[in-house]
């Protein structure tokens, strides 16, 4: 089914994170006036034109697409503030610096659908990529630091779309470190097949699957 | 339908990540319980309430839908809670068919064990025809042409002391999870000495195994 992620692989798919961030609030301006809208995921509206209102990124991206509002870009993705964290980013060497935990996807989102709603869109634009190239050198840098004593690992600050990003390496990396670490090692049915010894009869080891 | 008209509807509260301890709604619990099967290795607890509530409130939401085309409502407006409907119907239909999958594959291990209670009543007729109709497809179609000795459906040999043919989960597995709350310091293995202080808020990726309680008491998500 179109969206759902494969299990094995990665557990969410790209879409997938889209979608949880299309829940996140967003202020729009609208054009026109329409009643409230009582929603299962929540009431919103109602709405009038000029009058500002929040709504989850899904409604003003299908608004917007109809040419039925503007978005207002939230204020973290001001040209001050992303230079600002630009500067952080590079100047702390572990550390992330808090962003919204959907900075990725809404950002895109509003790329792609909202470009005439961004002030100096293509600074922005820039700034955030800019700010994702120097977040993820770090934490490609910060795989170096996993060893066979790593029982745990604190990401504080790190988004969705990273993790998403990252599962499957860091999920791989670290289980290898944490099998090759235990002396005791037991065989699990999913990884690994058992040896029993038995008689002379000649037999294989039959793999699962 | 009728008497259950309203019901469905009047659930508002922020939809924000941070906040979800605040009120959650319907369909952030939906989406929590969405989360985290399909971020844990093994099956979890059947989220029963959570399923039924869902189902109400998108039965309402059909028919409001419904009325509103009926009633010549704007065009608009109408394909709005219609988006609002997909969404949520997709986080149910996602959620149910996330859990077949893992039933699909450790449909013997669930069997066998105390995650059987975990499954809901329709879950548990569709683990036991699976695992009939694969026993009787393998039998049919391998087993039965295999050595004496070697036709156990779930041994690969006569030899084999305990049932080494049966797919279980990884519990070894490495998840990243988000506590709501302060839980405090919190002991990583049972042999170990390591102790991570985990903080409300803060990604960590741990071992499933170790946290394992804590996603059961639903004090911690994952992510």
């Amino acid at each position: 089914m179109a969206g759902q992620s494969d299990p094995h692989l990665s557990i969410f798919s790209a879409a997938e994170v889209e979608f949880l961030a299309e829940d996140e609030l967003v202020e729009i301006i609208p054009n026109m006036s329409m009643d409230s809208l009582n929603f299962i995921c929540g009431d919103f509206g109602p709405f009038f034109p000029h009058i500002p209102t929040e709504v989850p990124m899904w409604l003003a991206m299908a608004l917007k697409k109809r040419g039925k509002c503007a978005i207002r870009p939230p204020n973290w993705m001001s040209l001050e503030n992303l230079t600002q964290v630009l500067e952080a980013e590079r100047d702390s060497r572990r550390e992330f610096q808090p962003l919204p935990f959907h900075y990725v996807e809404i950002s895109r989102l509003l790329f792609d659908h909202a470009r005439d709603d961004i002030p100096d869109v293509h600074m922005v634009r820039t700034l955030v990529e800019d700010i994702r190239d120097v977040r993820f050198h770090k934490v490609e840098s910060g795989f170096e630091t996993i060893g066979s004593r790593t029982h745990a690992v604190k990401l504080k600050n790190l988004s969705a779309m990273e993790v998403n990003i990252v599962r499957p390496f860091f999920v791989r990396a670290l289980q290898a470190f944490y099998k090759h670490d235990s002396p005791q090692m037991i065989p699990r049915p999913d990884t690994a097949s058992t040896r029993t010894n038995i008689g002379d009869l000649p037999r294989r080891d039959l793999r699962p699957r | 339908m009728a008497s259950a008209s309203d019901e469905g509807l009047g659930f508002g509260s922020e939809d924000n990540d941070a906040s979800i301890s605040a009120l959650p709604t319907e369909v952030e619990l939906l989406k929590r319980a969405w989360r985290n099967e399909k971020a844990s290795p093994e099956i979890l607890q059947f989220q029963e309430d959570v399923v039924r509530n869902a189902r109400v409130q998108i039965q309402n939401m059909e028919d409001t839908v419904e009325a509103y085309a009926e009633d010549g409502k704007d065009a608009l407006t109408v394909s709005l809670y219609q988006m609002d409907l997909d969404r949520t119907e997709f986080l149910l239909r996602s959620y149910l068919r996330t859990r077949l999958q893992k039933i699909e594959k450790y449909m013997i291990h669930i069997s066998k064990t105390e995650l059987w209670n975990r499954l809901s009543k329709p879950e548990k007729e569709f683990a036991k025809s699976c695992k009939e109709n694969m026993e009787n497809h393998l039998k049919q179609s391998v087993l039965s042409r295999l050595p004496f000795g070697y036709q156990d459906f779930l041994k690969q040999s006569i030899s084999s002391e305990e049932d080494d043919m049966v797919p279980e989960p990884q519990l070894d597995t490495f998840v990243f999870c988000k506590s709501k709350g302060s839980v405090g310091s919190f002991q990583l293995d049972a042999v170990g000495d390591e102790v991570v202080d985990l903080i409300a808020d803060d990604l960590y990726v741990l071992r499933y195994k170790s946290i394992k309680p804590l996603v059961e008491t639903g004090q911690i998500d994952l992510v």
